[in-house]
Parts: C-alpha cells; structure tokens; sequence
C-alpha cells in the first residue's frame, strides 16, 4: 500500500530527471508528462486504497538534524486531498502533453516539465508532512515550483510581474505559518504535529489566539480568502492553461487542506470565535469573489475571481462546522464539514475544466480578452460543450456537482440559523444571504463568459479563425465534464465516503452525522431534507425529452427556414452590434457601485477645436476601482517606501560611521548580555 | 394513489397555466376600460404557433435549438415540489425548496444564453438584464421560504405547506411578512410590471421579450407555455405555503374535494389581485428595481427574525 504513495513519489522525480536529460530535443518533452501521469495514476490507486481501508499509514524517517524528521502521516483525510490532486493532475498532464507543443520554439519545454514534476511531489509531500520544519521545507519547494510554473512565458513583462506578487504574497503567507509554528515550539517544545495535539491545551489563551489568526492568514493567503488573494487573479492568469488548473483546483486546496487538518485534527477544540471568524471571511470570500469576477473580460482571470468565490464557499462549511463543533453539536459539524469537503473536491473539478477550457480557446485565438471571441461553438463544438458543463456546474445548477454541494452548505447554514443564540443566528443568516447572492451572481457571470465567447458571431479575425483543439485536450476536458455530471448524479455514493473521513477525525469518533444517506437518497434529519441525485437526473431527462416527444407529435409537419437575425431592416448586422462583455456586467457593476467605484470617462477630440460639433474620435473610458488595492495594499506599499527611504539615510557610505554603528551595537550587546 | 394525484397535478397545471394568463390579462383589459380578449385567446395562441413555419437565425447554435424543449420541460417538472391539495403529494425525492430555486435558475441561466445566441443586440440586452434581475431575485427568493421552513423544521415545501396549516392563527403573521418578499419575488421571476411588461416590445423596456424576439413557431409556443407554467407554479407555492388553511393532510381522496375548491378560489384571487397591481402602477427604472428586491429581501429577514426569536 505504502509502497504504491513511494513508487508514485519515485515516477514523479524520474519525470523531472528525464525531463532535463532530454531538453535538447523538443519531440521528446511529452515523455516527462506521460511521467507525470503514469505518477500521478499511481497516486490516484493509493488513495482510493487508502479511503477504502480507512487506514492511517505513518512513517518516519530521522535525519542527522535536530526537530527535524522526514515524517509521513496519510490519515483518510490526507488521503482525500492525495486523490483530489491525482484526480485533477492527471488529465491536467495529459493535457499539458498537446498543450505546451505551441511554445517549443519559444521555451525550455525541459526545465517546464521538470518543475511541473517536482510541483506534482511537493503537492503530495505537503500533504503527508507531519513535522512542522519539514512541511515549511515542502511548502517552499511547492511555492518556488509553482513560482516557476508562474513565470514560465518569461519574456513577457506582464507575467513576470505577475509572478512576482506572488512571490511576495506566498512569502507572506510563509512568515506568518512560520510565525505560528515557532509559536507553537515555544510552548509545546517539539516540532512534530503529534506532539503539539497532545500539548496544544496547556498553552495560554492569548498564545492560542494569536496562532489561529496567524494559520488564518497564512493558509488563507494560499487559498485565497479576500483580502490577502490579490495574487491569485495574477498568478492564474499567466502560467500555462494546465498549471493554471492545478493551481486554482488543486495548490490553493492544500491552504484549505491545512486549514482543515489544523482546525480539526491538530488543534482541535477550537473557540467558538475562530467559527464565526472563518464564517465571515468565508461569506466575503465568496460574494466579492464572484462580483470582481463580475467585472472581469479575461478569460483565465474570471475563473481565478470564482476560485476565491469557492474557497469562499468551502470555508462558509467549514466555518459552520466549528461553530457547531464549539456549540458541542457534533453531528451538526460533520454535515457542515461534509459539504465543505465535498465542495473541495467538486470545485476542483470544475474549475480545472473551465481553466482547461479557457486554455484550448487561448491557444486557438491567441489572445485571453473575451471581447475578442464570439461564435466558438460552431468552430470548436466539442471545446464548448465541456466549457459549458463548467460553468453549469460552478453556478451550481442541477444536476452537476456544484448543486449538492452548495445544498450541503445550505443545510449546515439553515441549521445554524435554527440555533438559539441571536449572534450565531445572524452570522449564520448573513452567511446564508451571501451564498444565496453568490449563487445568482456566479450564474450571470458563467452566462457572460459562456455566451460572449462561444455564442452569437465572432468579433475578430483570429476568433474566426479557431479550429477545434486536438483529441489529447479534448479527452482531458471530456474526463472532467463526465465527472462533473458523474459527482453530482452519484453524489450519495461520494458523500457517503466522505462522511467516513469525517468519522475517522477523533473529534467525531462515534458521534453520528445528521447527514445520512439511505440507499441513493441523501437526509438532513435536523431540517428534515431530502436530495435523490439520481432520481432528480432522471426526472429532468425524461421531462424534457417527454416536451421533444410531445413537439413532435404535434408540429412535425411544419418547416424550419434559416434565415439571418432580424436587423431593424438596416444594412446586416455587424459583430459590432453584439452585447460586448462589459456591455453585459455594466449593470451589475453599476447597481454594486459602492463596491465597483465606477468611474466614466469621455475624451473627445474634435476637428476645429474652437467649434466644438464635429468630433474627430471618440474614446470612453470605463474603469472600476480595486478597494484592496487602492485601500489596503497601495497603502502599505507606500508607508514601506517611505520608511525604507528613511532607513536608507543611516548608509552614508563613511567609513568612521560604520565602526561607529559597529560599536554602538557591540555596547548595547554588552549591555543586554549584563542585565 | 398518491401517483394518481401527483400525475394529475402535473398534467392540470401545464392544462390550466394559459388560462391564468387569460384571465390577468382579461382583468388587465377591465381596467384599461377595454373588452380584452377573451380568457381562453393563451389557448388559441398556442395553437396558432405550434402550427407556423419557423424561421430561426443563421447564427443560431443547438443552444438556441434545445433551449425551448428544456425549459418546457423543466417548467412542467417544477410542480412536483409543491403541493396542490396536500400532504398525499409528498416526495421524499423532490420537494426541497433549495433545489427549486435552482431548477428555476436553470431555466433562467438557459434562456439567457439563448438570448445572447443570435447575436442581435436586443437579445444580449435582454438576456443581461435578466440575469441582473435574476441574481438579485433568488436571495429574495430563498429567504421568503426561510421562516416557514424554520417553523416547520422541514424544507421539503409540500411538509413545510402541510405543517403550516395546522399551526394557530397567531403564527401566521411571520408569513405574510415573508409572503410580502415572496410577492416581490414572484413578480420580478414571472416578468410582472414593475420589473417588466409582458405585452411590450419597446426596446427601452422590454427583458424577457427581447431574450425570445427571435423564436418563433412551435419554439416561441414552447417558451410562452413554459413561462405560463411558471406563472401558475408561483401562484400555486404563493397561496398553498404562505396561507395553507385548508390543506389536506390526510391520503382520504373525499377529503380533497375541499382543498381542491379552496385552492381555486385562493389562485384566483391571487391572480386578479397579480393583474391589478400590474394596472395600477408603472413599469420602474431598471436601477430602481435592485431598491424594490432588497425591500423584499428585507421582508424576508425580518420574517426570518420574528420566527426565530
């Protein structure tokens, strides 16, 4: 069993070895991929092994450094998250194999593959680390690896930008784990998870506070959570279409993935604040998430705003979950705890789709603005069709998988509004009318990217021009899309795993679920609810064919003539006169303007700027304001500048002034050593 | 037995659905001193397009083509989540308001790119105004269920009616808080005046008719029928969950001759009362809209509040 986690871990180096060995020669470059999917295949056996074991499998290997082991810990929980990213790794592999053909002239294909293999370990390493200093060391490869992915295109000015906020960001986030854990040595005195769980509940309230909030921010920074996720719509947008989908359905998912072990395994009984806490970042998460996506024309961009939606919605459960695990409702906690879980794996899925997606219409029309695309689905038929299980499935429409996990959540909320306590009651009401919003919105921002890229006519040259993609990038999305629909219409069979995971937690250990599934039904018992994923597909499927059945019955006879879209009897209609994207979202955006800030602006030039009635051009600007940045970071960024330029006065470049610093320092040293 | 009365509802309502939009408009007609049409003219209509040639756009995709028979077929399926007579409709499957609201997003999400697929300005208009409306209209939405559903510790909508008829008189009074938010919902999601005006084709105005401006044939019948059907789902959930007296909870069929009265009456009335709230105001600004769908959320809330303190 172990053996098939090692092999997996061994496939992947061999990949990234190979990958290097064989750079030179660009027809050689998929070898590394198939590497990886052959890996990440093996990875995919082990964890369903593992869940359906139910076993813990936990080895350590000591190095010659003091606190520091190589120390394995697969639980079923950890073995959840091996499976999310083997399941979304291996066709983001197979993909990656047609998709990185169009930059081989350009690009070292062999330094990519061997990053791109070296991040696949890291993901799994980072997962199984049960020692704090070795899971900072994997961490970081995962960060740099990813960093590298990032910055692949690097002769683009934009993506290295790009890559360096997030560089900054994800260090950010790195001081503050740091910080957490050398906190938590402090006062435990080791270094290795186990150990701080036994010890964590002598340490001082104040200690425990600032720990929880330095995790929050830390794994949140990764996962996203607003508004520390100023680096994900960057990042996202400018690695290659399947990093891109790794990143966003499977890296950002080990920020929650710790958050998770953190606050339910490692520490648990966890303050009834933390709940509240996570809960409302969450529910900010995901309104504002889906509202800049709102406002976004970037293809790769837009699904990187739903990313922090979902992260948002995720952490909405989890957040549920420790209120009711701090309100001592155990069985409330698991539902909450299984809708986030579940909500984990299925945004991974979909939204590795949608990143997929975008990548085959990115390498047809050259270009990541949806304003230029229009009318795909008639030149890539198959693209599309995928794409719109996607966006179906992330507006959490039935009966696609967003739908049960976005019900679950709803469930754990409505429960929490049921609790007696009027401030529970309200956060929870004011979770449930975000995720409600989020819903809606998440579907007019999905209708605008799928309508406006792949319906009506195209409105540039290369759009016309698109083909469909070849068969390796369709069998990897074709996979994905089955496995929307296959999670949702099977979701009592998942959910029923899952529910195991969340027993196998001690926190849960004989306590039952008020989430139970009889047969192919799914029960909430405390809202007395009830969801037949099966019976609901069928349901639908034979409804609307019994309206084609019963159209035909009646009007056969009758003809169909194409002819062109009704133009006002004007000359035919140009691309021109189609919804643009903003077009679109403008009303949105205007009726959301306390958070959008949307400004107009007109610039007219005219032919004799003394008689001002005949313009020469017109341009109109339509802008909207970033509030984290113009308000959080910009901010920060200056007050940084303005005291480093302050410090930067004491280097006068003398030397007599250095040996004065010199000194002073050696006698406060000699002071401090004294007292 | 229960199978009988759940395939009768589901054929009685699609059957009934065009003479609701009969009669508000034949009300409608009343008060603009006119004669109107008569209340069985929905009818003819059908008939008249299910027998036309179709004219369909060059640009038209299959979404364009499959959208009508999936929204037809999703508006006759909605009513099997919400009582007509009693608790002997019951599905343990279905039933639940959650995935009601997002059936009836489905359909929404549907006709909207169906709106963009032609590529005629007035159908992206259309079809982003809707969404508009329709993101801000499912929180409404959602929440007007929320009070009922926290009284009744069920959100299965046939259980939450069914229980909600046996509680004392004094509880009800959350209900009409909530039914307030629900009606504002109802008339943005059946495309009423204020939100819009189903008898206009003025392009400043108009939501739902531009997004099906190019249908025509037995697709625009489709789509006219699904949004009738719709009509008639909303008026039913209306009257039966937020004012449930009467509802039958026993599988006795001589017991349901009464709800089954009882329910014409309420629908009816709550028709006329939809047709003449639609005569007596104007069609608001498309920016004041999102004023009147926070009001109904509002309602809700405080709804929501009164049940549970």
């Amino acid at each position: 069993m172990q053996n098939l986690f090692f092999t997996s871990l061994l496939v992947l180096t061999g990949g990234s070895i190979i990958s290097l060995i064989v750079q030179r020669d660009t027809k050689l470059s998929y070898v590394s991929s198939v590497f990886s999917m052959f890996g990440s295949l093996l990875a995919l056996i082990f964890s369903i092994g593992a869940l359906i074991t139910q076993s813990t499998l936990t080895t350590t290997l000591p190095t010659s450094f003091p606190m520091f082991n190589i120390s394995l810990h697969i639980d079923p929980l950890a073995a959840f998250f091996i499976l999310i990213v083997s399941l979304i790794a291996l066709p983001a592999s197979l993909y990656g194999i047609g998709y990185m053909k169009q930059y081989a002239k350009e690009y070292n294909l062999g330094v990519f593959g061997f990053f791109y293999n070296i991040f696949l370990i890291s993901l799994l390493l980072v997962i199984t680390a049960h020692n704090a200093l070795y899971f900072l060391f994997v961490w970081e490869i995962m960060s740099l690896s990813s960093l590298f992915l990032v910055i692949f295109e690097n002769k683009k000015l934009q993506i290295i930008k790009s890559g360096f906020i997030y560089f900054i960001m994800t260090h950010a986030a790195t001081a503050f784990i740091l910080l957490s854990f050398l906190l938590l040595f402090q006062f435990t005195g080791s270094f290795d998870f186990e150990t701080i769980k036994q010890h964590f509940a002598s340490i001082p309230f104040v200690i425990q506070t600032i720990i929880f909030l330095c995790m929050i921010i830390g794994f949140g920074t990764k996962a996203g959570i607003v508004p520390f996720h100023i680096w994900l719509p960057w990042a996202h947008s400018a690695a290659p279409s399947h990093v891109s989908s790794l990143m966003s359905g499977v890296m950002i998912k080990i920020g929650i993935f710790m958050l998770f072990k953190m606050f339910l395994d490692i520490l648990p009984q966890t303050p009834l604040w933390l709940g509240y806490v996570v809960l409302i970042i969450g529910a900010v998460s995901s309104i504002l998430g889906v509202l800049y996506a709102l406002s976004e024309h970037d293809i790769k961009r837009l699904p990187a705003y739903h990313s922090i939606e979902n992260i948002g919605i995720i952490l909405l459960g989890l957040g549920s979950g420790l209120i009711f695990i701090a309100l001592k409702q155990p069985s409330l906690a698991m539902l909450a705890i299984t809708a986030g879980l579940f909500h984990t794996l299925n945004h991974a899925v979909f939204k590795s789709l949608l990143f997929l997606g975008a990548g085959s219409v990115i390498s047809q029309t050259h270009t990541r603005n949806i304003e230029e695309y229009g009318g795909l689905i008639k030149l890539m038929p198959y693209t599309a069709i995928f794409f719109l299980v996607g966006a179906v499935a992330i507006s959490g429409l039935p009966p696609f998988n967003g739908f049960v996990s976005e019900w679950l959540t709803f469930q754990s909320l409505f429960s929490g509004i049921a609790t007696s306590s009027i401030l529970i009651k309200s956060i929870f009401i004011f979770g449930a009318a975000c995720l409600t919003f989020t819903g809606g919105l998440a579907a007019a921002c999905f209708v605008k990217a799928f309508g406006i890229t792949f319906l009506a006519r195209s409105r540039s040259i290369e759009s016309e021009k698109a083909t469909e993609v070849s068969p390796l990038l369709l069998i990897s999305m074709g996979t994905l899309a089955v496995l929307c629909l296959t999670l949702g219409v099977f979701s009592f069979f998942v959910i029923t795993n899952i529910q195991l995971i969340v027993k196998n937690l001690s926190l849960f250990s004989s306590k039952t679920s008020s989430l139970s599934s009889t047969g192919i039904s799914l029960q909430v018992n405390q809202n007395v609810a009830h969801l037949n994923m099966p019976v609901i597909f069928l349901v639908m499927a034979v409804f609307i064919a019994l309206s084609f059945g019963l159209v035909y019955i009646v009007s056969r006879k009758q003809k169909v003539v194409l002819r062109t879209v009704w133009d006002c009897g004007f000359n035919a209609l140009s691309p021109k006169m189609e919804i643009t994207a903003t077009g679109f979202s403008r009303t949105l955006i205007l009726i959301f303007r306390g958070i959008f800030q949307p400004s107009k602006q007109h610039e007219i030039e005219y032919v004799d700027a003394d008689i001002r009635y005949f313009s020469k051009s017109k341009t109109v600007t339509l802008g909207i304001v970033n509030i984290y940045e113009a308000y959080l970071y910009y901010p920060l960024h200056n007050g940084l500048s303005i005291i480093s330029k302050q410090i930067r006065k004491i280097q006068s470049g003398n030397v007599n002034q250095y040996l004065l610093y010199i000194f002073i320092l050696l006698l406060g040293l000699l002071i401090f050593a004294r007292y | 037995m229960s199978i009988f009365i759940i395939i009768l509802k589901l054929i009685l309502l699609p059957t009934l659905s065009p003479l609701c939009v009969g009669i508000v408009r034949k009300v409608k007609a009343y008060m603009q001193n006119r004669r109107g049409a008569g209340i069985f003219q929905p009818y003819y209509d059908l008939w008249k397009l299910f027998h036309k040639d179709e004219v369909i756009a060059r640009d038209a995709s299959w979404i364009f083509y499959l959208t009508p028979f999936l929204l037809f077929g999703l508006s006759i399926l909605l009513p099997l989540g919400i009582p007509l007579l009693g608790s002997i409709e019951s599905l343990s499957f279905f039933g639940d308001f959650i995935i009601t609201i997002y059936l009836l997003a489905t359909m929404t999400f549907f006709i909207a790119l169906s709106g963009l697929d032609v590529g005629s300005a007035f159908g992206g208009f259309g079809s982003s105004r809707e969404m508009t409306i329709a993101a801000l209209t499912e929180g409404t939405l959602l929440f007007s269920f929320l009070p009922i559903a926290l009284v009744t510790h069920t959100t299965n909508v046939i259980l939450m009616a069914t229980t909600a008829s046996g509680l004392p008189f004094f509880n009800y009074l959350p209900f009409v808080i909530a039914f307030m938010g629900f009606f504002i919902a109802l008339m943005a999601e059946t495309g009423r005046i204020p939100f819009d005006n189903p008898s206009t084709h003025l392009e400043l105005t108009m939501i739902h008719e531009a997004m099906i401006l190019e249908y025509s044939g037995k697709r625009l019948a489709l789509i006219e029928w699904a949004n009738a059907n719709k009509f008639i789902f909303f008026i039913i959930l209306g009257v039966n969950l937020f004012f449930p007296w009467g509802l039958s909870t026993t599988a006795n069929l001589s017991s349901l001759l009464f709800p089954f009265i009882l329910v014409i009456v309420k629908a009816t009335t709550l028709i006329v009362g939809v047709a003449i709230l639609e005569s007596s105001m104007a069609k608001l600004r498309l920016f004041r809209l999102p004023d009147l769908l926070l009001t109904g959320f509002i309602f809700c809330v405080i709804s929501l509040i009164t049940v549970t303190i």
